[in-house]
């Protein structure tokens, strides 16, 4: 366990040592110097990895928000904090990486007060904007538990129901938005990706990835942190999983014979092989693996499917903002060191931030903690979790 | 009453002249070196693309309906009434989305420096806004490029093609492709061969996302009902049960009682 430890500190500082470079190679010398972009590939992994991928990723706070309060799926709720902090953190680690990203980060801003509604950009720059507020807002009794602030936290539960159901609003229209943005370019984008349907694929594949990331980190931490797995919880989440992916996967592969491009399937080259790459991590492996009772019901099993649909759905969108813009760009695009360090030293931080929290806020319920050697923990807080019972 | 640019391929001669009013006018270089650059970038707007003996133009084709004003967050690029997409760099904030969106491929970044603009050729606003030609046009020896009416110069390209038969492609580049352009161009060699794509859609651009978006302000209230009436059903449902508990413990009690 000592030893494990050492080991990923190491690789942190190491990540946030070439992350550190590469941010002042960044913003002392430009993109031209920090990136492959040019103009011929004007958005890369910053795009695709740090926003589509990083959006994508933190869907579980939606998801699992309102199966709670909405659906009150009550099961659910002791894995409802550390679903919230991973969107709040997804977030906030997003409006990062468009700082880099951004040719004239300080204008970041301009969005607020120069509107242009035919944009679909501005639509997901307003939506994330609110819901990162929103996220904030979940998180907040959180934080202000653990300095026993009474007053807030009634306030934050008295606003909660309105507050999620913004939160489900604002998330089903820019996670599809995401897609939308790549509607406009019907020339550009290959057939195997460009589809009328890309907002209905972005937002289902963001509830499946919601669900997944929920199963995969809940194996995390019940090996990191010391906790029990809530099994009985992940085989449910894995029941929505099979049916979300099912109606993503027969979308899909529909769409695919009505645009009439199904042979494309079969032209062997590159964007066939990275197509087959996305389907079968996204939908056929896990579908096959969760169809099987031992495996649905087992951790590994479930843990599997979820790093599958994980990584399938990262190939998903890496398929749509690079592999599908290549040919009509008539280059190939590699990032630079630089960019894979930018987005490796966020990934880390992801990981730390969520660490400390741990460390530090009642993010799981209590009495399942074991009682973890070392580490000296603060007596939580007695009192109800906020966020799982207000609004009853 | 919108201004517009028509170049005639077949009327060129590749002197490039009006490669270097462009340069001119918007103070960019233009030394030997760049004037042997056949393609649009960031010091230069537009090009006079060489084959053989055949010439053919590259410059923004300041749409009718422009995809890089229509996806632009901040508003930093606006289709005029008078016809130029004209970009504002103060108000970029270079998320470059504009580059991506157009279909010829036109907004260039200037990668090389810490605080990028986009750059292309904005029909040189502030000359049509004083009913000046714009420099290309202005400069052109042979009448290659001519400037007017859009309509007006839609009507001489037709006469053209009628007039001289088997001497163009018998298509105006630009009249109908993405909903139409400010710039037309006539060529005797298929546009393809200069990298103009043939296949580009009569419809606007803009329309394929607007559709989407179109339909948030419906959305917003009838998913928040929508959810807002599933909270209320099953919280509801809740409250019953609860009620029923304690309205079955009272009664368990009372019996009790009475035995």
């Amino acid at each position: 366990m000592k030893m494990k430890l050492t080991f990923w500190k190491l690789v942190f500082l190491a990540l946030m040592a070439a992350g550190f470079y590469a941010t002042v190679v960044r913003f002392t010398r430009g993109l031209g110097a920090s990136t492959n972009l040019n103009d011929q590939f004007p958005w890369g992994i910053w795009i695709s990895f740090d926003v589509l991928c990083g959006v994508m990723l933190a869907a579980g706070g939606f998801t699992l928000t309102a199966a709670v309060h909405i659906f009150h799926i009550k099961r659910l709720e002791s894995i409802v904090r550390p679903t919230v902090l991973t969107a709040f953190l997804g977030y906030l680690l997003v409006c990062v990486a468009l700082m880099y990203d951004l040719g004239k980060p300080y204008n970041i801003w301009h969005p607020l007060i120069m509107r242009n509604p035919h944009s679909v950009m501005f639509e997901v720059a307003y939506c994330v904007m609110l819901y990162t507020t929103v996220l904030a807002l979940e998180f907040s009794p959180i934080v202000l538990e653990r300095f026993n602030l009474q007053r807030p936290i009634k306030v934050i539960r008295g606003i909660l129901i309105p507050l999620v159901i913004c939160g489900v609003i604002l998330s089903t229209l820019h996670q599809s938005s995401l897609g939308t943005l790549y509607l406009i370019m019907p020339e550009k984008l290959h057939p195997l990706w460009y589809s009328p349907l890309l907002p209905v694929f972005f937002f289902i594949s963001a509830i499946a990835v919601g669900l997944a990331m929920t199963i995969f980190e809940s194996s995390l931490s019940s090996k990191h942190f010391g906790r029990q797995l809530e099994l009985p919880i992940l085989q449910e989440l894995g029941r929505v999983l099979v049916v979300v992916l099912s109606v993503y996967g027969i979308l899909r592969f529909e769409d695919l014979f009505h645009r009439d491009v199904l042979k494309l399937m079969l032209r062997p080259g590159y964007e066939m092989y990275l197509f087959w790459l996305e389907v079968t991590l996204a939908v056929i492996l896990p579908l096959l693996l969760l169809s099987q009772r031992k495996l649905r019901t087992s951790p590994g099993g479930l843990y599997l499917a979820a790093v599958s649909v994980v990584l399938g759905f990262i190939t998903n969108r890496m398929n749509v903002s690079i592999t599908g813009m290549e040919s009509s760009a008539g280059s190939h695009y590699i990032p630079r060191w630089t960019e894979l360090a930018v987005t490796g030293a966020i990934i880390a931080s992801g990981f730390a931030l969520f660490g400390l929290a741990v460390k530090y806020l009642p993010i799981f319920p209590e009495e399942e903690h074991r009682p973890k050697p070392r580490v000296e923990r603060e007596p939580s807080v007695p009192g109800v979790p906020v966020l799982g019972h207000a609004g009853d | 009453m919108s201004k517009a640019l028509l170049y005639d391929a077949t009327m060129c001669i590749g002197c490039k002249q009006c490669e270097q009013a462009c340069a001119e006018q918007n103070k960019l270089p233009y030394t030997d070196t760049i004037a042997a650059e056949e393609r649009q970038s960031e010091h230069k707007f537009t090009c006079v693309l060489t084959k053989g003996d055949k010439f053919m133009r590259r410059l923004c084709m300041n749409c009718q309906e422009p995809a890089c004003a229509s996806v632009c967050p901040v508003g930093a690029l606006t289709k005029t009434a008078a016809g130029p997409v004209t970009y504002d760099a103060n108000k970029c904030m270079g998320c470059r989305y504009c580059m991506v969106a157009c279909p010829f491929g036109v907004p260039k970044y200037e990668w090389n420096k810490l605080l990028p603009k986009v750059q292309k050729c904005t029909m040189c606003p502030d000359r049509v806004a004083s009913g000046k030609p714009t420099a290309c046009a202005e400069i052109c020896p042979t009448g290659a490029t001519k400037f007017g009416e859009r309509d007006d110069l839609i009507n001489e390209a037709q006469q053209r093609i009628r007039e001289n038969p088997g001497k163009y492609v018998n298509h105006i580049y630009g009249l109908n492709e993405v909903g139409g352009t400010s710039v037309l161009l006539l060529s005797g060699a298929p546009f393809e061969e200069f990298g103009y794509h043939d296949g580009l859609s009569n419809d606007p651009l803009p329309m394929l996302t607007y559709h989407v978006l179109s339909r948030i302000p419906d959305f917003v209230p009838l998913g928040g009902m929508l959810l807002g009436g599933v909270w209320w059903i099953t919280h509801r449902r809740e409250e019953v049960a609860l009620a029923e508990r304690t309205a079955e413990k009272r009664d368990d009690e009372q019996h009790g009682r009475q035995r």
